[in-house]
């Protein structure tokens, strides 16, 4: 039962960490219609910007603020230098340019900082543990990305539906050209988008830094589970994908804690481990596909003016 | 006009030094981009440093070193080593990284007459029934270090493990590899997902089992994952963790930080080793590169001079493939591991040691030599071997 609970309180961190990433990816596809595949490199580029900045100053906090910035400036940059040109075009078009960026930036990170992996580490005040449930100490760090993580949805939940940017986002999702016809600078609206969305994946590479392995190629591993949770979620909504990352987070983490005791119950062990733990890994897309069966637009789906 | 002749005679020049001392090409594979390219890095820097100390000569024998990367694509490897067989002519190679690249691209290079010395990669199928007398691995079988480990966590008494790895063929091989000389009860095997970040799920269920040790073998970033979060987690003072020397090389301790601090594991090398020459070598390597080598440095240096005394037999000439695999057999060359013979697949019979994770002088972290696990030791798959 202890260890229930503390598999949920799992699921929803790495739920959590993966909304940070889901939310930037299913604004910029939802309002920009730009399947953009190097979200993760922004990822990345705050996974490294942290780390650096946290190694030069001695404080994580000033590590993580820089990351914000630098990322959020990096997704601006990409906007109007590279992905403003992809809009009107086929998909296809945006997986090959987008990908290509993928390459540059990790050919660039490997310039910059070389081929060894880099070191952040969790700042002494939110190193350790708490037995937040009695008997099962749980590191801190991780109860403050579930806290960051829920924050950051409230946030949205606020700017999308009780703010004129919020507004005009919503209004981007269901119909562009109108809004572009009523007079707002929907090129603007585009790279503020795009500059919130990067931030956020900044963010969640800023936080994963002390926590995950900073190398070249960390934003590509996380970015397929990415967009499992933005189809879950139905494309464009962020509601979705609160709700689709916090249920892959879950029945990812469930599955691999429970899914081999389970078989053991009526397999022998050697044989138990091999199908627990090969069920295990495709439980989340067992559930994609299962929402997809009776949600083919995915839990939320973006519209009319029913937006975010 | 003036040019064209400029350069008909700087061509003359260039030819006629081509033909006083025609090197020998070596062709090297690795990985040099993406995750795990440190990897291909220390291998192939340590390769050139056995070059450079020889003023351009292995053995004696003037080489010209031509790298390439695959980017641990089997695919990349497979056109890269047609490409150096067939227009470039390279007829000995070495320095690929992973097992999957290794598998898809030596077989067919050894059978088509070149030959291969492996610097890393040491599959089980090239130990056992594929063994060829044209291939020859200069680091090790990759069970060897998990072999120690199984015997190590015996020697230390803990009467049981939990043994983690990830799913895919080498993290089987890892685990059966540990079980092979792991006297004690496994309390859990489990498998991971290849290149997943977060164990906090398998790192509860630890906690929950309580076991006396465990055992991991997470190669590369999973591993930095893996022995930070278990820190993290709070395990670190509560359940000794074993593994491999793969989780522990000099530059992944720096990504894992003093959550790996204290760890055993295990090598064949390191670099506080104390045999002849060795001190040599990593004080040239520390000032050729700045850093202290790593296991990887190590098996790339001695790749280096095994094709060395192979080439000095044949004088160069690697067509004597008879003559070449009968020096390249005897490995008559000062290795950095000390004492080095090859067993009868053709994969060394050496010593392995138990590493300690030790705070360095300048702060930062490093190995360190606390005893030896295996004298002599010859690997599983040897008699599988009809050579």
């Amino acid at each position: 039962m202890l260890l229930l609970l503390e598999q949920i309180l799992n699921g929803l961190q790495f739920g959590f960490m993966l909304f940070l990433l889901a939310a930037g990816l299913t604004l910029v596809f939802g309002i920009m219609h730009l399947l953009n595949l190097a979200h993760g490199s922004l990822y990345m580029i705050g996974a490294y910007t942290a780390a650096t900045v946290t190694a030069a100053t001695g404080h994580f906090s000033l590590g993580v603020l820089a990351a914000l910035l630098v990322t959020a400036l990096a997704g601006m940059l990409l906007e109007a230098g590279v992905f403003r040109r992809l809009y009107q075009r086929e998909h296809l078009d945006q997986v090959l340019a987008t990908f290509a960026v993928i390459f540059t930036v990790n050919e660039l990170t490997r310039i910059l900082w070389g081929r060894a992996p880099l070191y952040l580490d969790i700042p002494p005040a939110l190193a350790g543990t708490i037995e937040i449930i009695p008997g099962a100490p749980y590191p801190v760090y991780r109860l403050l990305i579930i806290a960051v993580g829920a924050l950051v949805a409230l946030g949205l939940y606020v700017l999308i539906n009780h703010t004129r940017l919020g507004m005009l986002i919503r209004a981007g999702a269901s119909n562009r050209e109108m809004v572009g016809a009523l007079g707002a600078n929907i090129k603007l609206l585009y790279t503020l988008v795009f500059g919130l969305g990067a931030l956020l994946a900044g963010l969640a590479g800023a936080l994963a830094g002390p926590i995950l392995a900073i190398e070249v190629g960390m934003g590509e591993n996380i970015l397929i589970l990415t967009f499992v949770v933005v189809v879950i979620g139905g494309i464009g909504s962020v509601r979705g994908a609160l709700l689709g990352a916090l249920l892959v987070g879950l029945t990812d983490t469930l599955g691999r804690a429970f899914l081999p005791g389970l078989f053991a119950l009526v397999l022998p062990p050697a044989p138990a481990t091999a199908a627990g733990s090969s069920l295990a890994s495709i439980t989340i897309y067992l559930l994609m596909v299962l929402i997809l069966v009776f949600r083919p637009q995915g839990l939320f789906p973006v519209q009319g003016q029913h937006g975010a | 006009m003036k040019q064209i002749v400029l350069s008909a005679m700087l061509l003359a020049i260039s030819l006629s030094v081509m033909a006083v001392a025609e090197p020998v090409k070596i062709g090297l594979i690795t990985t040099l981009s993406g995750p795990g390219s440190h990897l291909g890095e220390d291998v192939r820097d340590a390769f050139r440093l056995a070059i450079e100390r020889g003023e351009g000569t292995l053995g004696g024998i003037p080489v010209e070193l031509v790298v390439e990367d695959d980017g641990l694509r089997p695919q990349t490897g497979v056109q890269i080593a047609e490409r150096m067989r067939e227009r470039d002519g390279i007829g000995i190679m070495t320095g690929i990284i992973f097992s999957n690249v290794a598998m898809a691209v030596v077989p067919r290079l050894v059978r088509g007459g070149a030959f291969y010395i492996s610097a890393n990669a040491a599959p089980s199928q090239l130990a056992g029934s594929g063994c060829h007398p044209n291939y020859f691995n200069a680091a090790y079988q990759n069970d060897n270090l998990h072999e120690a480990m199984g015997q190590y966590v015996t020697d230390v008494g803990h009467r049981n493990a939990y043994i983690l790895a990830p799913n895919y063929p080498a993290g089987h091989d890892a685990l059966a590899g540990f079980k092979r000389f792991y006297q004690g009860d496994i309390v859990a095997e489990v498998y991971t997902q290849l290149n997943q970040n977060d164990y906090a799920a398998e790192l509860a269920a630890i906690r929950a089992a309580n076991p006396e040790s465990v055992f991991f073998f997470k190669p590369g970033g999973m591993g930095i994952n893996f022995v930070r979060q278990y820190a993290q987690a709070g395990l670190k003072d509560r359940i000794p963790l074993y593994g491999p020397g793969f989780s522990f090389d000099e530059r992944l301790l720096a990504a894992v930080g003093d959550a790996a601090l204290g760890v055993i594991n295990s090598a064949q090398w390191n670099w506080d080793l104390d045999v002849p020459g060795n001190a040599e070598f990593v004080a040239a390597f520390r000032e050729a590169y700045g850093r202290t080598p790593t296991l990887y440095a190590a098996q790339g240096y001695d790749a280096a001079q095994l094709i060395g005394s192979g080439l000095a037999a044949v004088n160069g000439d690697i067509s004597r493939a008879d003559a070449l695999r009968t020096a390249l057999l005897a490995a008559d060359f000062p290795s950095v591991r000390g004492e080095f013979r090859f067993g009868n697949n053709q994969h060394p019979i050496q010593h392995i040691y138990a590493r300690q994770v030790v705070r360095a002088e300048n702060g930062g972290l490093t190995n360190q030599i606390v005893g030896q696990i295996f004298s002599d030791h010859v690997d599983a798959y040897a008699a599988e071997c009809s050579m």
